[in-house]
């Protein structure tokens, strides 16, 4: 595994400052840590949102590797179709080169959106790597609730009033259906812990066929917290099993980070605005339900975790 | 002249074997009533190891396009095909291959739009992706098809712009017509190998395809866009031209039929010229001095030519298989009577919306068509649209 020492030699990055990310985004910090570990010779297509916006306004770009941006829905499928060019030019002699394939879609351009074109990419069997950016809401359009978003958020779509206290429903788990796509390799990852990250980017990377990694990236702006507080955000998000680390290889559950001591929720979401109303008297039962469910996930992947792989996974490509 | 074998094939069979002569990078499909035997037969190659193609069986056809964009993008010469509810989904992303300046060719097979859910022919699908940026190539039968498929990939690659070519929903798909085949190294040598100048694929010189443009590049670059579109006339005439020269078979921006001394005269696009050419024929035995034009390419739409081909008759009907819920004509007609108002051109212009839907055109309607511009010219009023065959 690549060690920071020897990343930080990349004389030429190949995310690069300059961009319009804000102050202590964690997105640029996922798109420049996926594709320094992934190296020169990988093609990126990003959907529309956040990072595509602020890399690539015209006349420059962010991006010293080869970089294309659609459409908000179909990050996963435009990889797939450079992907399928390189098999075919493989095939045909014509290309001889390694590359890796690589999209990064946001949560509202992976989980809702552009779920189906991700899903349909997965099933085909495709050598990509689809990194999903998660801050939990649409940012991009100004912090609109999504699947991603969490229960009892604050959104500008599902916003605390009088009567509504934030996001009703909890989200989706969008790795579990990765997972069940029966692909070789699904992670989730946090900004804040390079290392998970460059080694599960690195793992993916040298296993052939579909790979899904569902990096949880605090948003300064949406969560509303203190811009040098995004990595730590991350690390306590996954401190307190609000995020947890882990991997699934063949169907085989790996939790990559156990913190020591399981932290109470409460101490991550009172760092942010957009939690804020839970701690009035009356949301306390809310409160008590988010942690609930918290532990019971945490639970959950434990005992899977202690679970052997299915024995008929499924290996693709 | 290269050597060639005259076949049996539905217009869907002959779009096919095009493509596999064409040997593309990569097909990426979806399948839909009526053009899915396009990809059908195609992947049967891909199976069969007749072509190296990767084909991409992807899970809708905004997905095909999307992925189609991936690979021309990353500088592989790209196919798909479609029709009606299909072309409608894909409309975001036709709008942004063009944009991109990709070179993919469609295989549309025009198919009526929902709602009501129809699955034959009318031309509201193409109609609706008019100024997605496209080159719009219409077939008047499967040669005519097969022919237009073989010179897309040349058009498109030379501007730098995709292109659809149609056929008739099940009239042209999957009507059995002789059609003559061109010999497979004739059609790979007219072709050429692609070579992109900017490409995903090249790692020596990353490119960004797709930036966000604000206030101060987006207009220069959609008029480089429009620039590119007003200069694929001369592509297509000169691609048009080699492929005469090399097979024999000539085509333009449209075809003009017994229009040299016409008084009275139809444009129809796709499969009802064929059905007008007999009417034609048959009037011109009667002594009616009638004429026929053809469109061909819609996109760019050839302005002044079509004016001028039209300047010398009396009256003209304008068929549309569409309408344009406008509450005033087809989109065929508009823009004849604009071309023909920019050359000062004054004439009885009559505006027939046919066919919604599949619905038959006969014989018959076509001459009582004729018979109306004969009564026009004479004085008589007649309405400025007329929706023909339809019960009211």
């Amino acid at each position: 595994m690549a060690n920071l020492k020897e990343l930080s030699k990349q004389t030429k990055p190949l995310f690069t400052g300059g961009h319009r990310a804000c102050a202590g985004c964690g997105a640029a910090i996922v798109a420049r840590q996926v594709i320094m570990t992934a190296g020169p010779n990988t093609v990126v297509a990003n959907a529309t949102g956040c990072l595509e916006v602020v890399s690539t306004i015209f006349p420059y770009t962010a991006w010293n590797v080869p970089f294309v941006h659609s459409a908000f829905e179909n990050a996963a499928a435009s990889i797939s179709g450079a992907e399928s060019l390189y098999k075919a030019w493989v095939r045909k002699g014509k290309y001889n080169k390694k590359a890796n394939f690589i999209a990064f879609g946001g949560d509202g351009g992976t989980y809702d959106i552009g779920l189906q074109s991700l899903s349909g990419a997965m099933e085909r069997g495709h050598n990509i790597l689809y990194v999903c950016y998660n801050n939990e809401a649409y940012m991009n359009t100004g912090v609109q609730r999504s699947g991603a978003t969490p229960k009892g958020a604050d959104t500008s779509t599902a916003p605390v009033g009088k009567v509504r206290k934030g996001k009703e429903q909890y989200r989706k788990d969008l790795t579990e259906i990765m997972v069940a796509h029966k692909i070789p390799y699904v992670a989730q990852s946090v900004v804040g812990n390079w290392r998970d990250l460059t080694s599960k980017v690195e793992k993916a990377l040298a296993i052939e066929g579909p790979k899904f990694i569902n990096v949880f990236q605090p948003c300064r702006l949406g969560w509303s917290y203190e811009p040098e507080m995004t990595c730590e955000m991350g690390r306590m998000a996954a401190d307190t099993c609000a995020w947890p680390l882990y991997e699934v290889v063949n169907g085989q559950y790996k939790i990559t980070y156990k913190p020591k001591e399981k932290k109470p929720i409460a101490e991550w979401l009172k760092l942010q605005g957009r939690f804020r109303h839970l701690f009035r008297p009356e949301n306390k039962p809310l409160l008590d339900d988010i942690q609930a469910v918290t532990d019971k996930n945490w639970e959950d992947l434990l005992r899977k975790e202690s679970c052997a792989a299915p024995v008929a996974q499924t290996k693709l490509a | 002249m290269a050597k060639s074998n005259i076949v049996a094939r539905t217009g869907n069979e002959a779009m096919a074997e095009a493509m596999r002569q064409i040997n593309p990078d990569v097909v990426a499909a979806y399948p839909i009533t009526p053009a899915t035997e396009i990809v059908q037969i195609f992947a049967g190659y891909v199976a069969d190891g007749i072509v190296d193609t990767e084909f991409v069986p992807v899970e809708s056809e905004h997905s095909a396009m999307s992925a189609c964009i991936g690979s021309s993008a990353a500088g592989g010469r790209t196919m798909t095909g479609t029709s009606s509810q299909g072309l409608a989904l894909m409309a975001e992303m036709l709008y942004i291959a063009a944009g991109l300046r990709l070179p993919i060719v469609l295989a549309d097979v025009n198919r009526a739009l929902s709602s009501p859910i129809n699955i034959h022919c009318d031309h509201s699908d193409t109609m609706m992706v008019k100024d997605a940026g496209w080159v719009q190539i219409f077939s008047e039968n499967a040669q005519e098809a097969y022919d237009n498929m073989i010179q897309a990939v040349r058009i498109a690659e030379s501007s730098k712009l995709p292109v659809v070519v149609t056929t008739d929903g099940f009239i042209i798909s999957h009507g059995m017509e002789r059609i003559e085949i061109l010999d497979d190294k004739a059609v790979k040598d007219f072709v050429g190998e692609y070579k992109p100048e900017n490409y995903l694929l090249n790692f020596d010189r990353p490119i960004t395809a797709g930036a966000l443009d604000l206030t101060d590049y987006y207009f220069e670059h959609k008029r480089q866009q429009i620039e590119a579109i007003k200069d694929s006339k001369k592509v297509i005439l000169d691609v048009a031209g080699d492929f005469a020269a090399k097979f024999g078979r000539s085509y333009g921006l449209f075809e003009k039929y017994r229009m040299e001394d016409a008084e009275v005269a139809l444009v129809a696009m796709g499969s009802t010229a064929g059905t007008a050419k007999v009417t034609v024929d048959a009037l011109r035995e009667k002594g009616v001095k009638a004429g026929l034009i053809k469109p061909r390419v819609f996109r760019p739409f050839p302005k002044e030519e079509l004016a001028d081909a039209l300047k010398g008759v009396k009256a003209i009907a304008v068929m549309d298989r569409s309408d344009s819920m406008n509450a005033q004509e087809g989109p065929l007609c508009l823009e004849i009577k604009a071309a023909l108002y920019d050359k000062g051109i004054s004439k009885t212009v009559l505006n027939y919306v046919y066919g919604l839907g599949g619905r038959e055109i006969r014989l018959d309607e076509i001459e009582a068509v004729f018979n109306d511009l004969a009564a026009a010219i004479k004085g008589s009023k007649k309405p400025a649209v007329t929706y023909l065959g339809v019960r009211e």
